[in-house]
């Protein structure tokens, strides 16, 4: 066997693999999505485009990525900050923030739509407390910003955990004489982790960020367990048109769109927080 | 003025004790060097007076003011790490300014004292570049640089040189003592290199298990060993020890030889002398030679005396063969004498 090859020989079955179950499909949509009865046309997106319903599906998708992402971004920074720090039970607290990970996300939905149902927790909560004397319709069609909160919450319980074991792991590269050089030189907890942990864990923040990102824009099951067709998303849309309005071609154009965006985000990222090769750790 | 007074420090980690009741007092500007093989506690004692870690117990006073309670950033300090602990995100000129923008100094003045430190250290040229384009010996020059900026009372050295090569070693020990000396700092410096505390320091605190075993001046704590280990840890080859039993009320029997000593009631001793506090020829010590080694400008001759391991620096005329017997005077006002019970010395 020849030395050199080998290794290409070992990557082999697994390209096939790809090329077959994800890069041909890949090509199978991206030619739907641009042609019509066999002819090229770009009618797909202006059918997409078109509908009453995008511009709202697209607003709606925008801002729950605006909001959920910042939020889960704090929220691992500050759990990861807390894990990372402690002496003991570290393993026992990093499994305990990982528990939502293990859920899928259609479960999650189902499991908040059992705390804001008409009959939900919530409800039983309230009214126990006497705070209402009837149950509240949470999730009704009116109530539209309760369906963005409690989705943002939702997601919110559900992903924040992926971006804190990540951030985890990149602060425990981080030498710890990085931070005792900056204590002794002056620097305040906060100014220590402004000065000395951000910069120093840009390649993670970069790995979660876009991760979160790319996955917020593919939110579905959440959303279509506690909103329905209330909260229309992009991809509950997709789904839409592939299943529902049963137009392949218009489907195909929807998930080429979310696939551009997710694209676009990850370039984003990877310039903003591109770590120059002379000042990696 | 910066005199540090470590009162009565201890430190245990769980079970094992780290530092026994240290007692340490470093007057202004003076240049302390802890010295010790590694387990010592020398680096532990460095941590507890720069405040990275907390006392079991005992007092750290800094000029006048106590600051165990204080973290880091209030005690007036800057340190030096082992592995230099240059920030990698930050340039050169950052990385030397990072206390002075802690301190919030104007930009002219962070200009200024960054300029003037990386003038003294040499390393002006490298100020726009990063941790990851330099050497061992330049980030070396970078961490020092980023101590003195700070213009701080006391600097803490954590073995700064054990990182570089031999040669860079005794390049930049030179340079340091200068430049420590010019900035009147008072500095604390933990090595496990004799040669190294020997050169830099005015006083030495010998370090062993958890105590100090001694502190005093280079010299003094080479021609006159508290106790038994710092002689066989100073010096290169160490002191040589042979029990001595009592022959008269102040004389000592040593391989055979009768030697004026210290009146004592103990019926055993131990003698010591330095290799080089031997003379060949006359009265002396029978050695059996067993290894010659010529080192230029002397000659070190390991033998045998009394059954125990002996060695001795001879002028590097001497004709000596291996198999020979020899004589070796040693120097009477060299000799030392220890209490093979408490092993200190009498």
């Amino acid at each position: 066997m020849h030395g050199k090859a080998l290794p290409y020989l070992l990557l082999m079955p697994a390209t096939l693999f790809l090329c077959i179950f994800f890069l041909y499909p890949f090509a199978l949509v991206a030619f739907e999505a641009v042609t019509r009865d066999g002819a090229f046309t770009l009618d797909n997106f202006r059918t997409m485009a078109g509908s009453w319903k995008f511009p709202v599906t697209v607003r709606n998708t925008v801002l729950l990525a605006a909001i959920v992402v910042p939020i889960q971004l704090t929220m691992a920074l500050l759990m990861a900050s807390v894990v990372s720090r402690l002496e003991t039970g570290r393993g026992a607290a990093l499994y305990v923030f990982a528990i939502p990970l293990g859920i899928s996300d259609l479960a999650a939905g189902l499991i908040w739509l059992a705390i804001f149902d008409q009959s939900g927790f919530l409800n039983t909560l309230l009214s126990s407390l006497g705070v209402i004397d009837r149950p509240v319709m949470f999730l009704g069609y009116q109530s539209k910003l309760t369906i963005f909160i409690a989705v943002a919450l939702a997601e919110i319980w559900r992903a924040t955990a992926i971006m804190m074991v990540i951030l985890v792991a990149g602060m425990g590269l981080i030498p710890k004489e990085y931070y005792e050089a900056a204590e002794v030189f002056g620097a305040s907890p906060w100014q220590r982790f402004v000065r000395v942990t951000l910069p120093l864990l840009r390649p993670s923040l970069q790995t979660a960020i876009i991760l979160r990102v790319i996955l917020a824009f593919e939110v579905f099951a959440v959303v279509a367990a506690l909103g329905g067709t209330n909260l229309p998303v992009l991809m509950g849309e997709t789904y839409n048109w592939q299943f529902t309005l049963q137009d392949r071609n218009v489907a195909a154009a929807s998930a080429l769109l979310i696939l551009a965006i997710s694209i676009a985000f990850t370039l984003f990222f990877l310039r903003v927080l591109r770590v120059p090769k002379e000042a990696r750790i | 003025m910066a005199e540090i007074a470590i009162k009565g420090i201890a430190k245990r980690f769980g079970g094992f004790t780290a530092l026994h009741q240290v007692d340490l007092t470093i007057s202004d500007q003076e240049f302390m060097v802890l010295l010790g093989a590694s387990g010592c506690g020398k680096t532990t004692l460095l941590r507890i007076v720069a405040g990275l870690e907390r006392p079991s117990q005992g007092e750290v006073w800094i000029g006048g003011r106590r600051v165990d309670h204080l973290p880091p950033r209030e005690r007036g300090i800057a340190m030096v790490f082992q592995n230099y602990a240059v920030f990698p995100h930050l340039t050169v000129f950052e990385n030397i300014a990072f206390g002075l923008r802690m301190k919030k100094l104007p930009q002219q003045e962070v200009e200024r004292r960054v300029n003037r430190t990386a003038e003294l250290m040499h390393i002006e040229q490298l100020l726009k570049r990063y941790s990851g384009q330099l050497s061992g010996g330049q980030r070396q020059r970078v961490a020092v640089a980023r101590a003195l900026a700070m213009e701080p009372d006391v600097i803490l050295m954590d073995e700064p040189l054990s990182n570089l090569d031999a040669l860079l070693r005794l390049e930049m020990r030179a340079e340091l003592k200068g430049v420590l000396a010019a900035s009147k700092t008072t500095t604390i410096y933990v090595t496990h290199d004799q040669v190294e505390a020997m050169s830099l320091a005015d006083r030495i605190a010998v370090m062993h298990q958890g105590r100090i075993v001694q502190a005093a001046s280079p010299v003094e704590v080479y021609r006159n060993p508290a106790a038994r280990f710092v002689g066989s840890f100073i010096g290169n080859p160490p002191m040589n020890f042979i029990p001595a039993t009592k022959a008269a009320n102040d004389s000592w029997t040593v391989a055979g030889l009768t030697l004026p000593g210290p009146r004592s009631d103990k019926q055993k001793l131990e003698f010591a002398i330095r290799p080089e506090d031997v003379d060949a020829g006359g009265e002396g010590l029978h050695a059996t030679v067993r290894v010659v080694e010529p080192l230029g400008p002397h000659t070190l001759v390991t033998c045998d005396v009394a059954g125990g391991l002996f060695r001795a620096i001879l002028d590097s005329n001497a004709s000596v063969q291996v198999g020979d017997d020899l004589r070796l005077a040693p120097k009477p006002d060299r000799i030392r004498w220890f209490d093979p019970e408490t092993a200190n010395a009498l």
